[in-house]
């Protein structure tokens, strides 16, 4: 496999990065994402539609109330005569009105609310379902915290869109709706009385993009805020060791005053609409009270419409509000779907065949045969390797940094698919088996252990659910990890902390040592697994694999000589290309690569990288 | 820092305000009791801020007032355009007259109302952002200072999601939810004032709702606290194991696990929809039926409002008084559901984050202490034990004793778990011995201030974290003000300044989340670079050049040897050859020095540190004599 950090530091010096910048807002409207979103939303469709009636007789259960109370006012209170009958038919209406307002609304806001949940978590697991099967090369270049933001502040921001989205048809329906009923009601003062809201279109107008920038920059500065957090607590230990608190803390405090600034800003922007719509609320009002009253006085309106109007008039701005401010909602959720989406987009580049068939009977043997293979084009890695090696054999791969030891080991696991050649395991193509079966068939130990969060047991069994705990004393006590363990308060059932964080780096390596063991594969890959171990331990594990390694076939990248000599055979690989093969012995005949390093008495061969293989030539007087 | 301090006296105040407060939370139930003492602890926050409170307060009262008069004039205006209709004899001049004034007071009380609005939304919102900002310094403040044993059993996810989301819950919670209740308290307490006064009846029907609407938030306020809690808790296990999963994907690729790991994903998720679609459900289930029992106490108003009109007992216009006073109403109780969601969350959040705010860090600095004096600079253990608090009764490290004085170079080997690590985490007191003590130059490290010792001792650790600045901030951490020159010098003896220089923009290049990244031994020698600048009097390499090549190893300490000359050194190291040339070798193992002299004396011992010369540099030797 290839190593993270180094192959990092050739995309990034490219340029290339694993995804996009994190604009705050986007376009208001995005059709492609849209259409997306659509995607998630059609297997809700029924419930949906569900909400939007309810919704509907929620918005005209609202306008009808004040058509009740004029009803009421003009044909029960006033007129020829006090009409009781009328009064108690009316308020039983109202009630039912209110009824069926409370149905539809306890409906609209559960549905929606629900559907926005589920659809967050379908959207979050297809992402992450994902990410299981997107390359590595895409994994290793992306940081996991820019991830774990589109997964969790993106999929988050979508929820406020989800909700307010349904309820924005509300808010139209409730639009027009008071539109209609006022202009049905008395035209001349309808119009009259709507005339204030062109003054707030303008108003709006002028207001937004300055809003806008200052609620950007409030956005921005809380990101700032936040990262700056994120960093000051993964290093936490670097600070805390070149106290550096004291300049840290008065950098926050910078950038938290900025935070603070912009958001009095923002919402001093925010605030000033509060009294603007107030304004012409008042004075809407006035003017049904003027003309209106006058209209009533020259008995040419029913005072039941002039209090009708007044009613209307107090709920009439709330939707253009709410509706102002699903615009930017609406922003902030199409920039966070195209980062979703733009997840979602990453190609994966290893897939199953359709007709895969599985390994399991298969051996353990391992073929290369003219490979080729790069992760950049034209820059291959890997030149026409040529390899076999037999059912329960030892091989040690060995070569300088870089030579592409682990690329050859990436690539019999088919994390990547070559490029020219096939690679045969078992006597069948990797890409003709399934990668389930593929990873059963090949277990592998990474020089950087990795445990999660769990108990030793889980850790050490991880998918092989089925094992017993026998099975993985058995394994712990085979890498020399079961001593350590049972001194762990609760053995095997002792918490590990995050990645393992209370045991020492060799201690985790010997857990991920015996999580190898247990999954029991034919094939088993050391990748310099055992690098950040003393020479007891790795002596200790060497015993152990011997032992394991009987029947199976060890493939075993190692740095030092003294790990490499005892294999089978030995692989010198330089520059992509096999420059030598042979027993120990054999090798140190040859006079090669392998022989120049003994004679000069490097215990590693990590000694040779950065072209110092040519300047051991040179000391060599070769 | 005055922010940590008002935190602080705001706990001690919590204190002893605490006892009056208990009697309005359930007794016995101590997570509620927790929620209300965090709720307390806001409030008194909020009680600092001496002109922004009052002020919204005030404006808050105000605007209540001026909302409630608006009823009373649309009310008037009704009967003056009726004035004709009832038969009055008033003039039409003068009911015009009564009309423009009746408008213009509608409109003039719209006007302040929506200033005061203004006012306090805005003060309000100023009050929650200060106190974000005094809370999000106060927390960065005391996660800097917590020390290594607190961060060792704590995820960092988690302090993320305490520093982002807890502070916005507390933060809302001033913001909508202290202003929200005032503004509520007074409408209603005003209100019930003004309008029961001209018609008992109608103004308690008007109001009947209010108690339900109580009764509801208050038992929905205590399930949705409940909710919140448990979703917290679930969300930040499903954020672990999605951080895991990602940060770890190698070894799922390596062992096919994407079906296992897309279960404990489903599983975790499963778990956390439970709990919001519950929470959807108590919110919206209360919200909902409390504007229900709004509407049919306006029913009740139109009702029997009607029939007191029909009965002459009021006009129209007090009728339309009563039912706009309603109107006025049914904003702010939409709202209550927010509210008290707010509330709810709040109490939770502010439990999180005073947890960690009154956290005592394990290290502390006595108060009153001098500055280490560095003399000869000689660092000696003597009979130092140690355990973490995590594995109790287990002793990482006993009865360890050692000098190293200026100028000498102690070596430590041992096998993993050894305690190795442990020693070198101890000196710039990261954690406090729990046996024994450590000096320098005979000053206990506990007598002194921890920025001198720090300052004194250069630790460069396993795990260099890269900081996502240029290179040469990273270089300069610890001391920023240094100049090029030292940078490079301090590079050049890492042997890393040839690669840096090699890069696009040198020592300008941006590395870490967002720039180049570097390799394992590169990342080594950095942090070596890091430490070397600042030419400390002790320096402590845990294993940190283990991903660097020998042949460059060897060049960084022949780099380092005048430096190394002036200061007492130990090195921490699996190999040998790193070590071997060291004043003194200790060989460690199960937390204790089983055999210590120097390469010659440990090899003619011929015990554990023999055998592992054999193994490491004898079986390299023979085989290049084979």
């Amino acid at each position: 496999m290839l190593n993270p950090s180094r192959e990092t530091a050739r995309v990034a010096r490219g340029g290339a990065s694993g995804l996009r910048g994190e604009e705050l807002f986007g376009n208001a409207f995005d059709g492609k994402v849209m259409g997306r979103f659509l995607y998630f939303v059609t297997p809700y469709r029924r419930v949906l539609i569900v909400a939007v009636l309810a919704v509907l007789a929620f918005t005209l259960t609202q306008i009808a109330v004040p058509l009740v109370i004029r009803i009421i006012i003009d044909d029960a209170l006033i007129g020829d005569a006090a009409n009781r009958d009328l009064l108690q038919m009316a308020a039983i209406g109202f009630f039912g009105v209110v009824t069926i307002n409370y149905v539809a609304n306890y409906i609209q806001l559960i549905t929606v609310a629900k559907t926005a949940e589920r659809i967050l978590i379908d959207i979050r697991r297809a992402m992450y379902a994902h990410l299981q099967r997107v390359s590595l090369s895409f994994m290793d270049k992306t940081e996991v915290g820019r991830l774990m933001s589109r997964l969790q502040g993106d999929v988050g921001s979508l929820q406020e869109f989800l909700e307010t989205s349904i309820f924005a048809i509300g808010d139209i329906v409730l639009l027009i709706g008071i539109v209609t009923v006022m202009v049905i009601l008395d035209w001349q003062l309808g119009l009259l009385t709507l005339s204030v809201v062109p003054i707030l279109l303008v108003i709006r107008v002028v207001w937004l993009p300055i809003a806008k920038r200052a609620f950007m920059r409030a956005r921005e500065t809380s990101s700032i805020v936040n990262g700056a957090l994120a960093e000051n607590i993964n290093g936490v230990r670097t600070v805390q060791g070149m106290t550096r608190q004291q300049i840290n803390y008065d950098a926050f405090e910078g950038k938290v005053m900025d935070n603070l600034l912009a958001h009095l800003r923002a919402s001093r922007l925010a605030q000033i609409m509060v009294p603007t719509v107030d304004t012409l609320t008042g004075g809407a009002m006035a003017i049904v009270i003027v003309i209106g009253g006058n209209l009533v006085l020259e008995r040419t309106l029913d005072v039941g419409v002039m209090v009708a109007f007044l009613f209307y008039i107090q709920r009439f701005f709330d939707p253009i509000r709410s509706l102002t401010m699903q615009y930017s909602v609406m922003q902030r959720a199409m920039a966070s779907g195209q980062r979703i989406f733009e997840v979602l987009d990453v190609k994966v580049e290893v897939e199953d065949k359709p007709d895969a068939a599985s390994l399991e009977d298969a051996d353990g043997s391992v073929e290369f045969k003219d490979v080729t293979f790069g992760y950049v084009k034209g820059q291959a890695v890997l030149k026409n390797i040529n390899f076999r090696i037999e059912q329960g054999e030892t091989i040690a791969l060995v070569g300088p940094t870089g030579s592409g030891k682990t690329s050859t080991t990436a690539l019999l696991h088919r994390f990547y698919d070559v490029w020219e050649g096939e690679i045969l395991v078992g006597g069948k193509d990797v890409r003709d088996v399934t990668q389930e079966s593929l990873g059963q068939h090949v277990a592998m130990v990474l020089q950087e252990p990795f445990l999660f969060t769990g108990t030793v047991f889980e850790n050490i069994r991880y998918r092989a659910t089925d094992v017993g705990m026998e099975q993985i004393v058995a394994a712990a006590k085979a890498v020399g990890a079961h001593d350590f363990i049972m001194a762990l308060p609760g053995g095997y059932d002792a918490i590990l902390g995050q990645r393992g964080g209370n045991l020492s780096i060799g201690q985790r390596q010997l857990i991920s040592f015996a999580r190898a063991i247990v999954a029991d594969a034919k094939i088993l890959v050391l990748d310099e697994a055992t690098a950040n171990v003393d020479s007891f331990t790795e002596r200790d594990i060497q015993q152990a694999l011997a032992r394991t390694l009987k029947g199976r076939t060890g493939i075993v990248i190692a740095h030092r000589l003294a790990t490499v000599r005892h294999a089978d055979r030995i692989i010198v690989l330089q520059d992509g290309a096999i420059t030598e093969t042979g027993t120990h012995e054999e090798l140190l005949d040859l006079g090669g690569l392998y022989h120049r390093l003994h004679a000069m008495n490097y215990a590693s061969f990590d000694d040779v990288n950065e072209g110092k293989a040519a300047a051991a030539s040179v000391a060599l007087g070769e | 820092m005055t922010t940590a301090q008002s935190v602080k006296s705001g706990a001690t105040e919590e204190a002893k305000a605490g006892s009056g407060l208990r009697a309005t939370v359930p007794a016995g139930d101590r997570t509620y009791e927790g929620g209300g003492r965090a709720l307390w602890r806001i409030w008194l926050m909020a009680l600092g801020y001496r002109v922004r409170l009052p002020v919204a307060v005030v404006a808050v009262i105000v605007a209540a007032i001026l909302q409630l008069f608006i009823p009373l004039f649309l009310g008037s205006a009704v009967d003056n355009a009726m004035g004709l209709l009832g038969g009055s004899e008033a003039a039409p001049g003068a009911v015009k007259d009564a009309l423009l004034l009746a408008a213009l007071l509608v409109l003039g009380t719209s006007i302040l109302r929506g200033l005061f609005t203004l006012l306090f939304n805005y003060q309000g919102e100023a009050m929650g952002q200060s106190i974000a900002y005094q809370l999000r310094l106060a927390y960065f403040d005391k996660l800097q200072r917590l020390s290594f044993s607190y961060h060792d059993q704590v995820h960092s996810g988690d302090l993320m999601t305490r520093g982002m989301l807890d502070i916005e819950g507390v933060r809302r919670f001033i913001e909508h939810g202290i202003i929200r209740v005032i503004q509520l308290v007074v409408l209603i307490g005003a209100g019930a004032w003004l309008y029961m006064g001209s018609d008992p009846l109608l103004g308690f029907l008007c109001l009947s709702f209010v108690p339900f609407a109580v009764w509801r938030a208050g038992v929905f306020r205590l399930r949705l606290r409940a909710l919140w809690k448990v979703l917290q808790e679930r969300l930040s296990v499903l954020t672990r194991v999605m951080e895991e999963n990602l940060g770890g994907i190698r070894v799922v690729r390596a062992f096919s696990g994407q079906d296992y790991e897309m279960e404990k994903f489903d599983e975790r998720s499963e778990a956390t929809l439970e709990i919001a679609l519950q929470r959807v459900a108590v919110r919206y289930s209360n919200t909902s039926v409390m504007t229900y029992s709004y509407f049919l106490a306006m029913g009740l108003v139109l009702w029997v409002g009607g029939l007191r009109v029909i009965d002459g007992l009021i006009t129209i216009g007090e009728l339309t008084q009563f039912l706009a006073f309603m109107t006025v109403l049914q904003m702010p109780i939409r709202q209550t559901g927010m509210v008290i969601n707010g509330i709810a969350r709040a109490s939770v959040s502010g439990l999180r984050l005073f947890e960690i705010l009154d956290m005592e860090p394990a290290v502390m600095e006595k108060p009153g202490v001098a500055e280490l004096k560095i003399g000869d600079g000689a660092l000696e253990f003597h009979d130092v034990g140690f355990s973490y608090g995590g594995f109790p009764g287990e002793h990482t490290i006993s009865n360890v004793s050692f000098k190293v004085a200026k100028g000498e170079t102690l070596g430590i080997v041992g096998p993993p778990g050894s305690g190795k690590s442990t020693i070198a985490h101890l000196i710039p007191r990261f954690y406090d011995v729990t046996e024994g003590s450590i000096t320098i130059d005979g000053q206990d490290i506990r007598d002194i201030t921890l920025d001198s010792l720090r300052t004194h001792v250069g630790l460069v650790q396993q795990d260099t974290f890269l900081f996502t600045t240029e290179i040469s901030n990273n270089v300069a951490y610890g001391e920023p003000w240094a100049d090029s020159a030292r940078i490079v010098r301090a590079t050049d003896s890492a042997q890393l300044h040839d690669y840096i220089a090699g890069l696009p923009e040198d020592y300008e290049t941006m590395v870490g989340e967002r720039g180049v990244s570097l390799s394992g031994g590169q990342r080594q020698r950095l942090s070596i670079a890091r430490s070397v600048l600042l030419t400390p009097s002790i320096m402590v390499f845990d294993d940190s050049t283990a991903a660097v090549d020998a042949a460059t190893e060897m060049r960084i300490r022949q780099a380092l040897r005048d430096l190394t000359a002036n200061r007492a050194t130990i090195i921490i190291s699996h190999r040998l050859a790193s070590l071997m040339h060291a004043d003194q070798i200790i060989f460690l193992d199960g937390g204790a020095i089983i055999e210590s002299g120097s390469h010659a004396e440990l090899l003619a011992m011929d015990g554990r540190y023999k055998a592992l010369y054999d193994l490491q540099i004898g079986a390299a030797r023979e085989g290049a004599h084979a």
